[in-house]
């Protein structure tokens, strides 16, 4: 039996044309050395205009979305951590490193053929993972590497010193890729992947912004699809266009009150990565008429956002909307650092304290019931300071659940378990299963 | 009206029949607990296991299964209960069933078998919020009756030895398998069989007080589940929330089956 619907609902117009950019993405840099390109590894949160300075053909293989698009393959990934295993890596490690690790040992691309090695390495680090993730890597691979610091506190704290400490490692990074490519970094075209980086993630902060509307447009599993794109290559011109295109279906279906979940009557968010081979979670949340509208996670971790004069969050005012010059290197890079640092998932590594308030904002402004926390073990940088995150949250009245897992590795997650939590949970907030 | 409460546990099924007695003038119903009932299942068939510990529960208490109105089912197995008219979480059936034994609860510790658990309550006896142990069994029952095992002493044995002890080891695996390996390390070290029994008693009280703790430990508190029978555990439990007085029911391994025969009455 399944429970009549309350909102209209339709698919997402835009879902086939996502998944074909991602396959492009992942072909592309497959297949870079073909016609002369080049290829570069890093983190998804990698300042990644500055390699796409260099050429359209110079093309980026994150390490997190593309470990976790192994994930959802159960038996290829479990091959991939048990290569890493074999290596001499410990198992409590980050999963998305062990399996890229694991891929890298051996030899094979989720894609069909050969892992394509790396021209270079262009990484930041804001956890120890990130580090020696490429480190290894590189080492392995033996191609020359780059390591952004950008761990100088929370940006409610930052001084001219630590903006200028990142922006100078900026002008290193553009030296370092000069060197590992043999080509001279354009300036024009720096300006514009700055530009187009900034304007990707406002621009799906805009897209979450709309999932304040009750029913939600967009529900996250489906948001995960799409917020991908810009873990992929947030410097792009294709991923700027794509993301123009989302924001103005998003919006028609806000306007006509289209769901995500037809069912909608009670709101979720969670935080930290999901256990991507159990995303079917989610689908068991919407028979309870619940929806995950989203979570810091998916707003923050390529979204950047300010408040607003009225008090409310909003996507961060593009420093040339007001009047910031954008002409030179030195203004460009700058900006670049003072905008990337502003991160909101940045924050939850210096103190849980700043991503508790941001989390409290999302409920409050996003019409949140209630709260799920994955105890992430894959990953040290999003679940710390989660617990005391929940007690930040449940302090101030919000209905928080936990469950353990692991975002890559699906030996750690118990399926059972934690449907039982989340029937406990749907109980807490007073609902009962729509469809049986 | 007569309701039943099923809790369909991992080791055992326990049942409540409750029949609602009207008093004029009373400001709420009370309820008649039947004389309630314990079954091991038998097999793995959990559906007939549940129908023959049900017909048997009627039989105890002389109640016909036609006269019974509504039937709640609780536990890991409560979706494999076919008479059941509804199911519950634990969390819910728990409190419901704790708040009414002792009115003024607000902090419900439930360690059984295979879970334990951390509820707080309001005073309508619904759970507001919870924690509970995630893969690993060394916070429940289960724990304690192995090492009880490997001390060759019965559940029962082992609590009041540990209470004979006055030593505090600690012991640090975080799983069942290796704190099991560190028992039989300290049996090798000729360690007196009381000071192992308090230092297991010692590691689940601790293990279960760190997730109470994540929802708030606000008194009045109760224990409820099976290791209520346990005294070495309830001594080591009190002194690692630091409260001093926990509250005990007389039945407590079927306060989750009580809630549930509540929670039947009040949606009949």
């Amino acid at each position: 039996m399944v429970a009549a619907s309350r909102y209209p609902t339709e698919p997402l117009k835009l879902w086939k044309k996502a998944k074909e950019l991602r396959e492009q993405y992942y072909a592309n840099y497959a297949r870079a050395h073909d016609k002369g390109g080049l290829r570069w590894s890093g983190s998804a949160w990698a300042l990644d205009a500055i390699p796409t300075a260099f050429g359209d053909d110079v093309y980026p293989l994150t390490g997190e979305p593309y470990a976790a698009a192994i994930s959802a393959d159960h038996k290829f990934a479990k091959q991939c951590m048990d290569a890493a295993e074999s290596v001499g890596f410990a198992r409590d490690l980050c999963s998305y490193m062990r399996i890229y690790w694991g891929g890298m040992h051996l030899n094979k691309y989720l894609f069909g053929g050969e892992y394509p090695k790396p021209d270079f390495i262009f990484q930041t680090q804001i956890c120890c993972s990130h580090s020696k993730w490429y480190q290894h890597v590189a080492r392995t691979e033996k191609v020359p590497e780059f390591y952004l610091d950008v761990s100088v506190g929370p940006y409610k704290d930052l001084t001219e010193e630590r903006l200028n400490y990142v922006a100078s490692q900026l002008h290193e990074g553009i030296e370092f890729v000069e060197k590992a490519t043999g080509r001279k970094c354009d300036d024009e075209r720096l300006i514009r992947a700055v530009k187009n980086e900034m304007r990707s993630a406002v621009l799906w902060a805009e897209i979450c912004q709309f999932n304040k509307a009750v029913p939600a447009p967009l529900d996250e599993k489906t948001m995960y699809s799409l917020y991908v794109l810009a873990t992929l290559h947030k410097s792009s011109q294709w991923c700027v266009d794509f993301y123009e295109e989302l924001r103005d279906e998003v919006k028609d279906r806000v306007a006509r009150g289209i769901a995500a979940v037809p069912n909608e009557r009670c709101r979720i968010m969670t935080d930290s990565q999901p256990p991507w081979a159990f995303l079917k979670i989610f689908r068991y949340l919407e028979s309870f008429g619940a929806v995950s509208i989203g979570s810091l996670y998916t707003f923050g971790l390529t979204g950047i956002w300010e408040t607003k004069p009225d008090g409310s969050w909003g996507p961060r005012t593009l420093p040339w909307e007001k009047g910031a010059e954008m002409r030179t290197r030195e203004q460009v890079l700058r900006l670049h650092a003072d905008w990337t640092l502003a991160k909101p998932m940045f924050q939850g590594f210096f103190d849980p304290q700043i991503k508790t308030e941001m989390m409290k904002t999302v409920v409050k402004e996003w019409k949140v019931d209630g709260v799920m926390l994955h105890l992430n073990r894959g990953c040290e940088g999003s679940s710390m300071g989660i617990m005391e995150n929940r007690l930040g949250l449940a302090s101030s009245g919000i209905p928080v659940m936990s469950y353990e897992g692991n975002m890559g590795d699906d030996r750690e997650f118990d399926e059972v378990r934690s449907q039982a939590r989340v029937d406990a949970f749907m109980e807490q907030l007073g609902l009962r299963q729509l469809t049986v | 009206m007569i309701t039943a409460g099923i809790d369909m546990g991992s080791r055992s099924i326990k049942i409540v029949l409750l029949e609602d007695i009207q008093v004029e003038g009373a400001p709420q119903i009370k309820y008649d607990m039947k004389k309630p009932y314990l079954m091991m299942p038998g097999d793995l068939d959990l559906d007939q296991a549940a129908e023959i510990a049900f017909d048997n529960a009627c039989k105890e208490a002389g109640v016909s299964r036609e006269r019974v109105n509504k039937v709640v089912s609780t536990g890991a197995g409560r979706r494999q209960v076919g008479f059941a008219a509804d199911s519950v979480t634990e969390m819910t059936a728990g409190a419901k069933g704790a708040v009414y034994v002792f009115p003024n609860a607000k902090t419900v510790v439930d360690v059984g078998a295979e879970e334990g658990r951390g509820i707080k309550a309001d005073a309508s006896g619904k759970a507001t919020d919870f924690a509970g142990n995630e893969k690993c069994a060394a916070g429940a029952g289960s724990f304690a009756e192995a090492m009880s095992r490997a001390l060759q002493l019965t559940l029962k044995e082992f609590g009041e030895a540990s209470l004979r002890s006055d030593k505090t080891i600690p012991m640090n695996a975080q799983c069942t398998v290796f704190a099991e390996s560190e028992v039989v390390s300290l049996i090798h070290a000729n360690t007196p069989k009381e000071d192992i029994a308090k230092a297991v008693l010692d590691a689940v009280a601790s293990r279960v007080c760190a997730m109470v703790r994540r929802v708030g430990i606000e008194r009045d508190v109760v224990l409820i589940g099976g290791m209520v029978h346990s005294v070495g555990f309830v001594s080591s439990l009190k002194q690692a929330m630091d409260v001093e007085e926990l509250l005990l029911p007389e039945y407590p391994e079927y306060v989750a089956a009580l809630g549930c025969a509540l929670l039947a009455a009040e949606t009949h």
